[in-house]
């Protein structure tokens, strides 16, 4: 267990004017090649601020970040992140949205045929070739999420970061998304680092389950392995001994060990 | 040869209720958008006309006497006539239609307004950019955009000694402010997502300026833009007043001087109309440089 991408003691401190809060505390974590991991925790307890440390977008104030043994800190296409709100340019069309990442990850080493072909191959990849020629104003959210996770998978990152990427959708568009996600993750073997709040999206996804304290000074509480086979069916798996009980384990640990507590 | 024509007849009802149903779905469109395109035209052309009578017949009355100090449509029409009916006549070297004076103008406003929006949109990009830079700067453009094209015009002529690109000058000076804080406001407000897309994507300087900032602000850009050209339309005929030469605004000063009262009236419909059109146009441009800027 070397760890692919590894978090090591990463401590994070906001200050604004005179006062400032301790956000996260000692966060350890390591990820393993080709390992879907999810953190959950309740709202405000720094999984979005951990997941810009590892993205490079915000810098810890103390502790390293370290994939494939070397420090990073700050943003790459390596660790191609799909935010929550797809975070789409809404000037260009979701084949050139796409196409931005790629000429800007490949535009050096190949010829502008193969940029072409890799931008369709990642928009067939989430269903979306018909469209290619559309605006994000002009395709539903679901749609657009789909485009923010082809330009991610488009840069080849060594690690996927995914922030919270079907809060903003649906229930039926939610599940659809996820197996798709699923599916290409089995497929291509990425590694993935995904936050999440919702439970059976944790359990149905990841291999790896980090569950984090309440913030301030939110730090890492309890590691959960998820030991369900692949490919994951979530229906059979509805009555699963295994999910069920990974399941219960979140769940205690969200709401009877570190409840919400609301900020007074 | 019967099952067929059996067939056809119990699908004939339906076939041709569809048929005449998508012929309804698309005649009444049709009608509606053309009534409605007749209709919307008269609402849009009729009041304008009425207002217009309006105000030339009060004026006409106003101005009916024989030793009224300003001459009447009427006396305008009689005298200045082939202004109006001929904009492109050309007999000597002062003596050519308003056309060709406005188009000199315009030409000179193209150079002037030009190397503003570039210089604008540039000088905005790096004040919007630069927390510095804003407090530094955005106070002396607050003072300096103020100031009107007139009371630039001794200093630009003492600087370039020349009528020719002290004009330019003016406009150039008085359409840039706009621009400039226009450009710099947009730039502020680009959303932090963009950024952090840039930022995963490696963008540098010029790829986030051409690719992020530029399409981001453009709203921004285009609104400053369209206050520039106003304004530097402003700006050209008070300089052409002073500098000489050909030019719509030299050509009232030369009226005046002359006493050709009904001479100015015809200029000043020709400076109104052109710079209507000035402002049509580059919010007609920026319709279409900033479509889907602002959808989400």
């Amino acid at each position: 267990m070397t760890g692919y991408l590894k978090i090591e003691n990463v401590d994070k401190t906001f200050s604004r004017g005179g006062a400032s809060t301790k956000v996260l505390e000692n966060v350890c974590l390591r990820v393993e090649k080709g390992q879907f991991v999810s953190i959950i925790g309740h709202s405000g307890c720094g999984k979005s601020t951990l997941l810009n440390i590892v993205a490079g977008l915000t810098k810890a104030t103390s502790g390293v970040v370290l994939l494939e043994e070397r420090e990073v800190n700050a943003p790459g296409p390596d660790r191609a992140v799909v935010f929550q709100n797809h975070s789409l340019l809404p000037w260009l069309s979701a084949y050139d949205n796409i196409r931005l990442a790629v000429d800007k990850v490949f535009g050096a080493t190949t010829t502008r045929a193969k940029r072409h072909e890799w931008t369709m191959h990642n928009l067939e990849l989430v269903q979306m070739v018909h469209a290619r020629d559309k605006r994000p104003g002009e395709i539903s959210g679901g749609m657009k999420q789909r485009i923010g996770i082809a330009r991610a998978l488009a840069m080849q990152p060594k690690v996927l970061l995914l922030d919270e990427p079907f809060g903003a959708l649906d229930a039926l568009t939610r599940a659809h998304l996820q197996d798709q996600v699923m599916a290409l993750q089995e497929q291509m073997g990425n590694t993935v680092m995904m936050i999440t709040h919702d439970v059976d999206e944790a359990v149905l996804l990841s291999d790896r389950i980090v569950m984090m304290t309440n913030g301030p000074q939110a730090t890492i509480g309890e590691v959960l392995d998820v030991p369900l086979r692949r490919p994951r069916d979530r229906i059979s798996l509805a009555t699963d001994p295994t999910y069920l009980e990974c399941r219960q384990r979140v769940l205690q640990f969200l709401y009877e060990r570190h409840r919400y507590v609301e900020a007074a | 040869m019967t099952m067929p024509v059996t067939h056809n007849d119990s699908a004939a009802p339906l076939y041709d209720d569809e048929i005449e149903a998508a012929f309804r779905r698309r005649r009444t469109p049709l009608l509606l958008k053309y009534g409605g395109n007749i209709r919307d035209f008269f609402a849009a052309v009729v009041p304008p006309l009425i207002t217009l009578g309006l105000i030339l017949l009060v004026w006409q009355l106003l101005c009916v006497r024989p030793d009224s100090a300003l001459p009447s449509p009427s006396r305008i029409w009689s005298e200045a006539n082939d202004l109006i009916l001929h904009p492109f006549y050309e007999t000597g070297s002062q003596d050519m239609g308003l056309g060709w004076r406005v188009l000199t103008s315009l030409k000179r406003v193209a150079v002037g307004f030009g190397l503003a929006s570039v210089a604008g949109i540039l000088l905005g990009a790096f004040v919007g950019q630069s927390q510095l830079a804003t407090r530094g700067l955005d106070p002396i453009f607050q003072i300096l955009r103020t100031v009107p094209p007139l009371a630039w015009l001794p200093i630009s002529l003492a600087a370039f000694r020349d009528s020719q690109p002290s004009a330019i000058f003016v406009i150039f000076i008085t359409s840039i402010w706009p621009i400039v804080i226009n450009t710099a406001v947009g730039i502020r407000n680009i959303p932090q997502d963009y950024r952090n897309v840039a930022a995963v994507l490696q963008l540098n300087q010029i790829e986030f300026f051409w690719k992020i900032m530029i399409p981001s602000a453009a709203p921004y850009i285009f609104s400053g833009l369209r206050i520039g050209v106003g304004l530097s339309w402003l700006a050209i005929v008070a300089a052409e007043m002073l500098t000489g030469g050909v030019g719509i605004g030299f050509f009232i000063w030369d009226a005046w001087n002359s006493s050709r009262l009904p001479d100015i009236f015809v200029a000043l419909i020709y400076i109104g109309v052109t710079g209507f059109m000035l402002d049509r146009l580059v919010a007609f441009i920026g319709t279409i440089a900033t479509r889907g800027a602002q959808a989400s």
